[in-house]
């Protein structure tokens, strides 16, 4: 029988959240590494027993963990992750120049293909992969030596490499995104980059609102049938590109407020995205203290608000960029995790909301897998 | 044979109780303690030291004796305690709220 497996990533430990095709029972396995800075988990597309996680400290560093049983048991992979050569500065907050400097993994990207294959996104921004399952990571270089990087400049929360879209029809071809540099593309596996960000304008954040890099770009999402249709939530702005980066445009459209962290799309349907409104960057809480998920089934523009069972009256909780997923059982189903601790499900594509558990810790990401 | 009382968080990733006793060959020194101690338990690289600069991690500290060896030179010998295995080195998280 079909399930799911909701890998959640908190700021105290994992949590492995279970239940089969009808998801209305939920088993929760954890907290895995309790205690620890769980930034994000994901699974191998190919085989799906095998995780892999971020798990990081403020006291001790980075570390990778690894699962070849589907989050029953872990083991500690490299977390060695070291710049290709002198690392060169990027902007500090002050404007003047600033060496990269390591600070831990935000985004866990597996192949499509070879589950010993991995990307890894890091804060001070540089994409990193493994041949191996985590047993050595290497810097993507070209990346980092993209000429602009010396104007890259971090957001309040760190310079991060947060997002790494890998295009199922063409293995050479990846999209990422840095806070506060914009999106990237690379046509050759990695080797070169291109800035991808015309048509964003950033009139709050940028002294220049269109400038090739700087974007403070939160997330971005595409349908596997469709890899050149991008969905982003910028800081301000929901945008779309339809030829892979190089021209976006806005389609906040009736959004009560085009800030926010995550967007997805629905499983099936390519032109149905979602987001979760936020007030604004300086109010980190859903507007009118009611937590919305809005949903557009034209790719933008049109916009209606979901409700069902959250909450609508006084709640300030924030949804992280990567606290958000679907997965792909025939009737989708849509998942997000809140600052407050919950993680709500919807198994009918966003018209209805449950909480599959209430008082986790903070929660920093939302992965799910579709079990056969 | 040296004693290291590790934090709780180190030894739930080493998988070993409060202390652990190390072989510290040639000249006793933090240096050669934790070169030891990462031979023993490699999981524990990078999480004591930096793992490029070997500097410390700025919130952990070194206590022995009663003395904070945290900003001593990493080749400095350690106390003559330590040596002879009477007294443990301490590696110590910062105190932190939340």
């Amino acid at each position: 029988m079909s399930g799911v497996r909701v890998l959640v990533g908190t700021r105290k430990g994992a949590f492995v959240l279970t239940s089969d095709g009808q998801r209305k029972n939920w088993a929760v396995d954890g907290p895995f590494f309790g205690g620890w800075e769980m930034y994000h988990l994901k699974g191998s597309p190919v085989d799906p027993n095998r995780i892999y996680a971020s798990q990081s400290s403020g006291w001790f560093g980075q570390l990778i963990q690894r699962s070849s049983d589907g989050g029953k048991t872990w083991e500690q992979v490299d977390g060695k992750f070291v710049y290709e050569g002198t690392p060169g500065p990027h902007k500090w907050y002050d404007g003047t120049p600033h060496p990269w400097e390591f600070k831990r993994i935000w985004h866990i990207e597996p192949s499509l293909t070879d589950p010993e294959v991995v990307y890894a996104g890091a804060e001070d921004a540089a994409l990193f992969r493994t041949d191996d399952g985590g047993n050595s990571w290497q810097e993507l270089a070209g990346l980092r030596q993209h000429g602009s990087g010396v104007l890259w400049q971090p957001g309040a929360g760190g310079l991060g490499l947060h997002t790494i879209i890998l295009d199922p029809t063409n293995p050479k071809r990846i999209y990422i995104a840095i806070s506060a540099a914009g999106a990237f593309r690379t046509e050759d596996g990695g080797e070169t980059w291109k800035p991808i960000n015309r048509g964003l304008v950033s009139k709050y954040e940028l002294p220049d609102p269109t400038a090739e890099v700087g974007h403070c770009i939160h997330h971005m999402a595409i349908h596997p049938s469709r890899p050149d249709v991008l969905f982003m939530q910028k800081h301000w702005d929901v945008t779309r590109s339809d030829n892979s980066g190089d021209h976006w445009r806005k389609v906040s459209g009736n959004l009560p407020t085009d800030f926010g962290f995550p967007i997805e799309v629905h499983a099936h349907e390519p032109e149905t995205i979602y987001v979760v409104p936020i007030k604004s960057d300086s109010e980190h809480y859903p507007p009118d203290a009611k937590l919305r998920v809005y949903r557009s089934r034209s790719g933008g523009e049109e916009w209606e608000p979901l409700t069902k069972g959250l909450p609508q009256s006084n709640c300030y909780v924030n949804i992280l960029r990567d606290a958000m997923a679907v997965d792909t059982l025939d009737e989708c189903g849509v998942y997000f995790g809140t600052t407050g601790g919950q993680v709500y499900c919807s198994a009918d594509s966003g018209d209805n909301w449950t909480p599959i558990v209430r008082d986790l810790p903070a929660v920093l990401s939302v992965e799910v897998q579709t079990l056969a | 044979m040296i004693r290291v009382l590790l934090p709780y968080h180190l030894r739930t990733l080493a998988k070993v109780s409060r202390e652990v006793e190390l072989d510290v060959p040639g000249v006793v020194t933090l240096r050669a303690t934790l070169d030891a101690l990462e031979a023993k338990f490699p999981m524990l690289k990078g999480t004591i030291r930096d793992h490029v600069t070997l500097q410390r991690r700025p919130l952990l500290r070194f206590y022995a004796c009663q003395q904070d060896l945290s900003n001593d030179s990493p080749d400095t010998p350690l106390p003559e305690m330590i040596i002879s295995g009477k007294e443990p080195l301490f590696v110590v998280g910062a105190i932190a709220g939340g």
